[in-house]
């Protein structure tokens, strides 16, 4: 029988996992990715996309970190666009469709050439444990990995079952297993468990699809890429096609209503509302006669399209006879059916900032496995699991996100004090510092972090320190100059002659102004590179609003500072309501600012806590 | 920090009502009163003022600079003359200091806990404290749900969760299925939040008026009858009569009960031009209080139009009828008219006060005006396309936690609820 020593080890070779085990490699803890197979790394199971908004902001935020998910996307990207690139720059999001085999190819090269982390093929079937810790894993064919913590990233493969029609059978994702034994291993841990479902529309054959009739889809002219370290593409660029769904698309679905998985009653999992299938936009929005579907291209060298808007759980004979009902897809072929998929998830309550469950000391999990969805949020939680992963096996201190610093730590605290009711997917609208936390200035909010807690290598060490002396001297002679309303107005920047005098940092932030526009008055500004006048333009336009909310984070830092132990008595808290104690029992906030946002909690309550914890605190020092 | 302010003693008229406000802000707001330099720990008459420089109260002031008071943080106490008048222009010139907001139940205890400054008994005693403070935070929450403000509180909730889900439908589900332009859906919502929200504000001022009485101001040339009928209404020589023009030169005011209403009417000088400085200032201060009061009641000369700008509700009556035989005129001699005026004064405060609904606490006024000036920005940036709906969905958010304790929570889930009923969201 083999055996090998790690300080971590990684289950699973999806987005959470090589995230997580690359961050786990970087702070310098030996590290194995276990995977089922070895193409299996770096797969796409959905859409061949990455970012959006809010993804996209998942995305800037792991490459701030040194991440893997920003720097492969840009190589493999066939279509690049900045979504909402006519709003502010706060809700622009960076978007790109990837080629899949290129994505699988370069993922697999990061993974496997990275010093410190070894690829290991196989299926796990149980873990080995010390009392009631996770010290390692068991495989299928008896070899045992011992590591100090365990990272599982098992996306959709617990207990997972797809179904197609009324057919179907148990498997991870199309023509893969489902992990089984690990789930009946699961088990014992006693974990609040919960059943997701999520669906995907058919593959269609590229060359069977008259795209003359189509409308086309372009990538942006100026490609916004997803890496601050990425200066151009690699890939060819291509077009998206789109076509729309009619009355009698929706006619045959209707029809065929009840023999679909998730109307027949076949189904018991929550699935997402911003991604219903195609059954569900018919029935719910009855008088819509047309739903519009986005031909993506799955690769240059791969024909297959995945046509995004139409996922379905009807039979296979009846996906083929309402995609030929519309228009260009006459005479298409079907790849692959459309499929749901159900699947079990921890409810991610029991788990901690650090992503490691409270009641299982040494595992950590990440990805749809608690609840979420999305490429992006996986690759975010499994760089947060990883990293903590090697914090824990090297004796280092935890290293947990904050909302106020990034929208990682917003995913972290609302999947940890809310849990979930259907799969968590990020939107801007969750950042309650949307202002703050933009893509644009990812690198400013967490490269620092990541520099501090091992992450980030010298590469983007020197990269970070350059672009932040520039930005520094660009602001420095922005704001050490003040000028009056009637310089401004001299110089084509209209304002109200209130005598104020302002910085030209101030006058930045009027809407229509620009760096260039302040070069008549600054000359030295003219010095300065376009990235950086677009970068200081970026941060000066919500300063006044940064400024505002700043004094809410601050509050909120306070409040995360006031770590409350997991075993905290909350029955001995006399006058706080016996429905207070049980939500907070069954979340167990981690800190105050944690604890406060539980629903009902009043500031009173949370002083009660406070007074406790003072209490303790001082007991243990007496 | 927000620096946070409330009532120490109980609310009501008393002999005298202390107000603490505790925070990094404390001196600042102290200083919106016109009061400076205080010495800290030393107890100091001073005069406070407000937003319009005028006298509010003279007050006993303290100051205990952080971190030695009793939440550690720099504290100032107000002891001011218990009418509730006074109270609620202070409470109201502190509520609209940037960056000062009305403490919620148990806030001042958590900042003096947080900053150690209670010690093991008091915190034994505190869960009794929060017990109170949750259970009229309760009972004030009960009070705004049920009745009248109840289904308008509702409306709200429902239209600010509208517009500003689809601020964020724009933003977050481009290249969905959702209008390209929300403008004129949230432009419409936010006028009318606006419109409903400024009556409620103005409602409560009427609330305000109840306790003290509305005023009314009695206007016309000199000699027109006016202090004769003020004296008739009082039953007393309050005001001094003459037939000589221009007797009245100071503003005379008469406290009575008109059907169960406190009205104070106001005897003001004759209006007309004049070479005396004395009774010129008089013109002037007639003008002034009448500008001010709830109501004005114009005495008409035959052949006269009135010389002051009237509202819809004000009255004109002619004067002095047993001299000119009007029988729709009024004297103050006879007596003529004078029950159907007191009719029709007390028809229309009575409209007024069922105007006012029951959001008469401070607490709500407050957060109604901070969301109408977040509403008023919002709006402005619609019309303004350089605006773009992140900036717009800011002050919108702002307003929406501003009404917190009117409306309840809305969060983003709330949100989400609204986008993915109304609009086919997933491609």
């Amino acid at each position: 029988m083999k055996h090998a020593h790690f300080d971590v080890v990684v289950v699973g070779g999806g987005h959470a996992g090589c995230d997580a085990a690359h961050a786990s490699a970087r702070v310098g803890a030996k590290t194995a990715l276990v995977t089922l197979k070895m193409d299996g790394i770096g797969v796409m199971s959905c859409n061949p996309a990455i970012g959006g908004l809010g993804k996209g902001h998942l995305v800037r935020e792991i490459d701030a970190l040194d991440g893997v998910m920003g720097r492969v996307a840009d190589k493999a990207g066939i279509q690049f666009r900045l979504l909402n690139r006519r709003k502010g720059p706060a809700v622009q999001g960076p978007r790109a469709q990837a080629d899949r085999a290129i994505y699988r190819r370069e993922m697999l090269a990061e993974m496997t050439s990275f010093p410190g982390l070894s690829v290991i093929e196989g299926e796990v079937v149980d873990f080995l444990m010390d009392g009631a810790a996770v010290c390692g894993l068991i495989l299928a064919d008896g070899s045992e990995i011992r590591a100090k913590s365990v990272v599982l990233t098992t996306g959709t493969f617990l207990r997972g079952i797809i179904h197609i029609g009324d057919q179907h059978y148990s498997g991870g994702r199309m023509g893969d297993n489902a992990a089984n034994k690990l789930g009946e291993r699961m088990d014992a841990f006693n974990l609040p468990l919960g059943r997701l479902k999520t669906g995907t529309p058919p593959r269609l054959d590229g060359r069977t699809i008259d795209w003359s009739k189509l409308e086309e889809q372009p990538g942006d002219e100026d490609p916004v890429l997803f890496s601050f370290l990425s200066n151009d593409l690699h890939a060819k660029q291509v077009s998206c096609g789109i076509t729309h769904t009619n009355e009698k698309t929706h006619q045959i679905i209707r029809d065929n209503l009840s023999r679909s998985a998730m109307y027949g009653g076949h189904i018991d999992g929550v699935g997402p509302r911003y991604c219903p299938s195609i059954e569900d936009k018919v029935v719910r929005f009855a008088d819509k006669s047309s739903h519009q579907v986005f031909l993506e291209p799955e690769g240059l060298e791969d024909h297959t399209i995945y046509p995004n808007g139409i996922s379905t759980s009807l039979p296979a004979e009846v996906q083929e006879d309402y995609v030929r009902s519309m228009v260009g897809l006459e005479n298409v072929t079907i790849l692959q059916p459309g499929y749901a998929i159900e699947y079990d998830y921890v409810d991610p309550r029991a788990l901690d900032l650090r992503l490691g469950l409270r009641d299982v000391p040494g595992l950590f999990l990440a990805g749809q496995i608690n609840g979420t969805t999305g490429y992006e949020e996986a690759a975010a939680q499994g760089l947060v699991a990883g990293l903590n992963a090697a914090h824990q096996s090297l004796g280092l201190d935890p290293v947990t996100f904050s909302r106020s610093d990034s929208y990682i730590g917003v995913m972290i605290d609302d999947l940890t004090t809310r849990g979930v009711s259907e799969p968590y997917r990020m939107f801007t609208s969750r950042a309650e510092y949307r202002l703050s936390l933009r893509a644009d200035n990812a690198d400013q909010r967490l490269t620092p972090k990541g520099l501090e807690v091992g992450l980030v290598g010298e590469a983007r060490k020197a990269a970070f320190g350059h672009k932040m002396e520039e930005l520094a001297k660009g602001r420095d002679l922005l704001e050490s100059r003040s000028v009056s309303p009637k310089v401004l107005n001299e110089n084509g920047i209209k304002v109200g002659e209130d005598g104020k005098k302002r910085s030209l940092y101030q006058v930045l932030a009027f809407p229509d102004v620009s760096v260039a526009d302040l070069v008549a008055i600054e000359p030295e500004l003219a010095d300065l590179s376009t990235a950086t006048q677009e970068q200081l333009q970026k941060d000066a336009l919500y300063a006044t609003y940064i400024l505002r909310q700043e004094q809410d984070a601050a509050a909120l830092r306070k409040d995360e500072a006031r770590g409350i132990p997991s075993d905290f008595d909350y029955h001995a808290l006399d006058g706080l309501s016996n429905e207070l104690k049980m939500k907070l029992l069954s979340v167990r906030p981690s800190n105050l600012a944690q604890a406060g946002r539980i629903e009902g909690m009043t500031p009173a309550a949370l002083a009660l806590i406070l007074a406790r914890l003072n209490r303790e605190r001082r007991d243990k020092s007496a | 920090m927000d620096t946070i302010f409330a009532l120490a003693s109980a609310p009501g008229r008393a002999g005298v009502s202390v107000l603490r406000i505790s925070g990094p802000g404390a001196l600042a707001a102290l200083g919106a009163f016109g009061v400076s330099n205080p010495v800290p720990r030393e107890t100091m008459l001073r005069i406070l003022r407000d937003d319009a420089g005028d006298v509010l109260d003279q007050a006993l002031v303290l100051y205990f600079d952080g971190p030695r008071s009793f939440t550690g943080e720099d504290v100032v106490e107000l002891h001011l003359h218990g009418s509730p008048a006074i109270v609620t222009s202070t409470l109201r010139i502190l509520g609209t200091l940037p960056g000062v907001r009305m403490a919620d139940a148990g806030e001042f205890t958590r900042r003096a806990l947080e900053n150690g400054k209670m010690d093991l008994a008091q915190v034994e005693g505190l869960a009794d404290l929060i017990d109170s403070e949750t259970e009229a935070q309760r009972r004030q929450a009960q009070r705004v749900f049920s009745g009248k403000l109840g289904s308008l509180v509702q409306e709200w909730r429902k239209d600010l969760i509208r517009a500003a889900a689809l601020l964020e439908a724009v933003i977050d589900f481009v290249d969905e299925d959702v209008p390209v332009d929300v403008r004129p859906e949230v432009r419409n919502l936010l006028e009318k939040m606006d419109k409903s929200l400024t009556s409620q504000a103005r409602g409560a001022a009427v609330a305000e008026r109840v306790r003290h009485g509305f005023e009314v101001a009695i206007l016309g040339a000199p000699n027109a009858g006016k202090s004769t009928l003020l004296n008739y209404l009082a039953g007393r020589d309050a005001a001094i009569t003459s037939a000589v023009a221009g007797t009245t030169r100071d503003v005379i005011e008469v406290r009575m009960d008109l059907n169960g209403l406190p009205v104070t009417l106001l005897d003001t000088a004759g209006l007309r031009e004049t070479e005396d400085e004395v009774e010129a200032i008089g013109i002037s201060r007639a003008r002034e209080r009448a500008t001010q009061a709830d109501l004005r009641l114009y005495l008409l000369e035959p052949g006269e139009t009135p010389q002051f700008e009237l509202d819809g509700d004000d009255i004109i009556l002619a004067g002095k009828a047993d001299l000119t035989g009007d029988a729709n005129g009024i004297s103050g001699e006879t007596g003529q008219g004078v029950p159907q005026l007191i009719e029709r004064i007390t028809e229309v405060f009575a409209k007024r006060t069922a105007m006012v609904a029951t959001a008469t606490r401070e607490r709500h006024q407050h957060a109604i005006l901070r969301a109408i000036q977040d509403l008023t920005q919002a709006r402005a940036m619609l019309d303004d396309p350089r605006y773009s709906e992140d900036l717009i969905a800011e002050e919108l958010r702002s307003a929406i936690r501003a009404l917190d304790s009117l409306v309840g929570i809305v969060d983003v889930e709330s949100l989400l609820d609204e986008i993915f009923s109304s609009f086919c969201i997933g491609k």
